[in-house]
């Protein structure tokens, strides 16, 4: 069983990305090597940006089901547009009218069950894709990319979290900003959340909304405070008030984002800047193997 | 012609609804009888789609002209395959017969 570390924030730009790709990096350098990496952020992945020596393994192509009627068969008895929970299907009876909107339909099936004369088949329609990279450190990346104009984030994310690694000791899933659907099926399994928040107004504001996520979600959770020195002392204050478990800081340096910028994260960092997050990493790490002591008791 | 105006209520004095698919009652004027019906929006509240189902509707009621604050893109297209006239009206605050008075 794989222990499953996903990254979250709401508030965007707070550095996610570059936590999650440094947990991996350092996971797999004190750790353990047997560790994948999903780039759930289907919608603008990046986190290859900072894995200069990756290898594009295998790519996938990933459908959903869009129905076509059938002009010939149909009846226009409505059944499947009366059955369709999201307006997908057009059905005009008088004017012998029919249309299917594949941007509403979310492959549910429903209509495919409701039509009785067949004239209804289900056609593929490409959502994105997910591709395997190998990183040269861990088990590699696994990205999902959405296609533009494709509205099926969490179909996508499902699909590319059913080709993870299992057999991997850590899975790390890489969210994406905000608290929608998006982020609730990527953090839905995991075992532990990583919140990344800046020490700002707005940081603050959405931190509390995510936390508020995860309480319904019910999910362990801490806090990893990133930029820390910027602005003010306010969400360490809300973080020790509430009780909520800070996993550790880093620093508001030039120097961190002059690598990131360059996409020179992991062993190009001062050795300053890997103390702050092998200490985050050693705190998981702790995690994982009290998770590991419960599982194998 | 059949004309449907966006109507927050179901009475002439009701004010102009801005929104077309999600308008909560749809006021249709008969030109040749000048008969007014108001029927209501059952799908005000769908959580996608509600331009494409009252686009659908207007076809089926054989409206020739939609007066309405503005059309969504899907909607637009179905109503366009249809010739069914949009008239977009920005007038906050009017009410369905003062919409009325300047069709005559």
């Amino acid at each position: 069983m794989s222990y499953k570390i996903a990254i979250a924030s709401g508030k965007g730009g707070t550095g996610k990305t570059s936590v999650a790709v440094n947990l991996y990096h350092f996971l797999a350098r004190e750790f353990t090597g047997n560790i994948q990496i999903l780039d759930c952020d289907v919608e603008e992945p990046n986190d290859l940006l900072f894995f200069t020596e990756h290898k594009q393994g295998l790519q996938e192509t990933i459908n959903q089901l869009i129905p076509e009627i059938d002009a010939e068969l149909c009846t226009y008895c409505r059944n499947c547009s009366e059955y369709c929970e999201f307006n997908a299907l057009t059905i005009i009876p008088p004017v012998k009218f029919i249309q299917v909107n594949d941007v509403l339909c979310h492959s549910c099936g429903a209509c495919s069950v409701a039509c009785t004369e067949e004239a209804l088949k289900e056609v593929k329609h490409s959502i994105g894709t997910v591709t395997n990279y190998d990183l040269g450190l861990g088990k590699g990346l696994l990205e999902g990319k959405l296609r533009i104009g494709s509205a099926m984030q969490t179909m996508l994310i499902k699909e590319l979290k059913s080709r993870a690694d299992s057999n991997c000791d850590i899975l790390i899933f890489d969210a994406p900003p905000g608290t929608s659907c998006s982020v609730v099926q990527t953090v839905v399994d995991a075992d532990f959340v990583v919140l990344v928040t800046e020490p700002t107004p707005f940081g603050l504001h959405d931190l509390k909304l995510t936390i508020e996520l995860m309480k319904d979600l019910n999910k362990d959770f801490g806090v990893v405070i990133n930029k820390a020195g910027l602005g003010s002392g306010e969400t360490q204050e809300y973080l020790v008030q509430n009780n909520i478990e800070i996993l550790g800081e880093i620093p508001f340096k030039r120097e961190f984002a002059e690598l990131y910028a360059e996409g020179l994260l992991g062993d190009h960092m001062s050795e300053d800047l890997k103390s702050d997050f092998i200490k985050i990493v050693n705190v998981l790490g702790q995690k994982i193997l009290v998770n590991e002591g419960n599982y194998h008791s | 012609m059949k004309t449907v105006i966006t109507s927050t209520g179901n009475s002439l004095g009701s004010d102009f609804d801005l929104r077309f698919g999600r308008a909560a009652w749809f006021c249709l004027h008969d030109e040749e009888s000048g008969e007014c019906t108001f029927i209501e929006n059952v799908n005000a509240d769908d959580s996608n789609g509600a331009g494409l189902k009252v686009s659908e509707r207007m076809v089926e009621l054989g409206v020739g002209k939609v007066i309405s604050g503005d059309f969504g893109p899907k909607a637009k297209d179905l109503l366009d395959k249809f010739n069914i006239q949009m008239v977009i009206l920005q007038n906050e605050g009017a009410t369905i017969q003062n919409i009325l008075d300047k069709l005559k």
